[in-house]
């Protein structure tokens, strides 16, 4: 409950706080990621199942709303959740012969799924428009929408894993033979996982396409996969604050060193193994960050005691 | 209660089961012993859905559970412990028996057509909740988990780990590691416990406690235990009926005292006399 407070009064401070236009640009940026990463962190972070193509549902998330409301004018709310709800659909497809792979099989069939979403997406010209990307989206992703959105889903996935399906898709990422002994299904397991990260990745999808108010199938390769994965790892698997810090950590970096554009993949690449050899379970490691807290205080009380 | 009938088992070229047959009375404490090696958690491992025999019937309360999946053979009543500690390391102690308590589910059966059962799909509606409570925290969400805490705390207390509720499971003392086992597997409300070589690594006070707990568990439980040990001491104590298997065959079944004196448990323990010659 107290966490709640705590994540609304962070995005009313978050969308609310007089700003320049620039920085709201990074703020909604980080939000957007954010969502994509706490999706990533699902299902590798507390199911793991290794992804490197969840920038895919991103794209059928910001193709689905454009195409929805450019072309049938349909209004921006209802079209954002069309996006998610199309990626979940996409997923279930894939999921159903490829979650049987487990370890590093899946995150070998997720890269050519994604991959294969994206030249779909690039080669059917009559739809998408293909490589020449798709313009003239209404800037509908204000600061408001993308930090409501952003909090929104934040409460529900901290709330998520505090429940019984928290505790399924961590029992699976463990043991993937114990769980099924105490009478999880864990295909089916694996299926919510990857069915609700889809969701939250075709919803950040959606809320990019109306921020830049143009897409394009390049914006969603391969690389755009393996940073979310690297941001979740960065992170700390199993860590749904320590995603959400490394996210928006990484967002402010890379828009910090905008300027010397050419050198910034350096920067990301230095940063990573910064973190590998000094944290190499990565920021947060499997712990939330209320547990810090919580083992400091008792410190405390016991150095008083 | 349980019945092997005629199970054979292949990996490659190894037969590891080789006809095994035997029935479990209702409510009974037995040991299955044997040597290593000698197949005994391949039995579990059938048993309990994880292999599939290559060829053989496995009946539980009269209906043939070979086909079916290692969670449904477990939601129809059945638990089991591992031998190599199989527990969610980086979760706590409570969260590892809360994870099982969730999962209770009613003992219901259908039938299919053709007359191979179902297993249950109802939850026990104590730890139930829809998803969208889950994610709003509104609802049973609270009610049922408060109530999930406090039986998963009192099952903690039973088998002395109450005052761990809060350490990560991983880093509990081995001897507690397998106790946490135990009582994972019985917030399942299981009505057929399987415990794979419980005294597995521990020392002889260890065994001492370990033994109470067994019997304690299967007195106040009032279910049925199946135990698999190479410890010879520990089966004869507790179980009033033994099972001997040894390269994949029962070679003997009876009473503790009937087992240790059959000449061919004793050629399995010790070698017969005319090995020891060469």
């Amino acid at each position: 409950m107290k966490r709640n407070i705590f994540l609304i009064a962070v995005g009313i401070a978050l969308a609310f706080w007089p700003m320049g236009g620039y920085q709201e640009g990074i703020i909604i940026l980080m939000c957007i990621n954010c969502i994509a990463a706490m999706g990533v962190s699902i299902l590798t972070g507390f199911t793991g199942i290794f992804t490197l193509g969840h920038a895919a549902y991103m794209a059928l998330g910001a193709y689905t709303t454009a195409i929805l409301t450019v072309r049938y004018e349909i209004h921006y709310i209802p079209a954002i959740i069309a996006g998610g709800l199309i990626a979940v659909l996409v997923a279930w497809l894939i999921g159903v012969p490829t979650l049987k792979l487990t370890g590093d099989y899946y995150a070998i069939a997720s890269i050519g799924l994604g991959e294969a979403i994206r030249l779909i997406i690039e080669n059917w010209q009559s739809f998408t428009r293909g490589s020449r990307g798709f313009p003239g989206i209404d800037p509908y992703t204000t600061r408001f929408l993308a930090v409501f959105i952003f909090i929104m889903l934040a409460i529900f996935t901290f709330n998520m894993l505090e429940s019984n399906l928290g505790r399924e898709l961590k029992a699976s990422r463990d043991d993937i033979i114990a769980a099924s002994l105490l009478g999880f299904n864990t295909p089916r397991t694996r299926m919510k996982a990857l069915i609700i990260s889809a969701f939250y990745c075709g919803i950040a999808g959606s809320l990019l396409g109306g921020y830049m108010s143009f897409i394009q199938p390049s914006m969603f390769d391969m690389m755009k996969s393996t940073e979310l994965t690297a941001i979740v790892v960065f992170g700390g698997l199993g860590s749904m604050s320590g995603t959400i810090l490394g996210s928006a950590a990484i967002t402010l970096i890379m828009e910090y060193f905008r300027d010397i554009s050419q050198y910034r993949m350096l920067i990301y690449g230095l940063l990573l193994v910064i973190i590998m050899v000094f944290r190499p379970e990565g920021l947060m490691g499997s712990r939330e960050i209320w547990d810090l807290f919580k083992l400091k205080i008792r410190r405390r009380v016991k150095n008083n005691a | 209660m349980l019945e092997l009938s005629h199970v054979y088992m292949k990996f490659g070229g190894v037969m590891a089961l080789d006809d095994v047959s035997f029935k479990i009375q209702d409510k009974s404490l037995t040991g299955i012993i044997g040597p290593n090696g000698a197949g005994k958690t391949t039995i579990f491992n059938i048993i309990s859905g994880v292999y599939s025999p290559t060829s053989g019937r496995v009946y539980y309360q009269e209906r043939d559970i070979t086909p079916l999946k290692a969670y449904q053979i477990n939601r129809l009543g059945i638990a089991r412990t591992f031998q190599n500690l199989r527990l969610f390391q980086r979760s706590s102690v409570l969260e590892n028996v809360m994870t099982a308590a969730q999962n209770r589910y009613i003992n219901s059966y259908s039938e299919t057509f053709w007359g191979d059962i179902k297993p249950a799909t109802v939850r026990e509606p104590r730890s139930k909740y829809t998803f969208w409570e889950a994610i709003s925290h509104l609802g049973r969400w609270k009610n049922s988990e408060q109530k999930l805490r406090s039986t998963c705390l009192d099952l903690l207390k039973r088998v002395g780990l109450a005052d761990r509720a809060e350490q990560a499971a991983g880093t509990l003392p081995y001897g507690m590691q397998r106790r946490l086992e135990i009582a994972r597997a019985l917030a399942l409300s299981p009505e057929l416990l399987l415990l794979d070589e419980p005294a597995a690594g521990m020392n002889p006070e260890e065994v001492f406690e370990l033994n109470d707990l067994i019997t304690g568990i299967h007195k106040y439980f009032d279910l049925t235990i199946l135990v698999i040990e190479h410890h010879m001491d520990l089966i004869m104590k507790i179980c009033p009926h033994v099972i001997c298997i040894d390269f994949g065959a029962k070679i003997a079944e009876g009473t503790g005292s009937e087992i240790q004196n059959n000449p061919k448990v004793l050629a399995a323990y010790l070698g017969t006399e005319d090995e020891e010659e060469f």
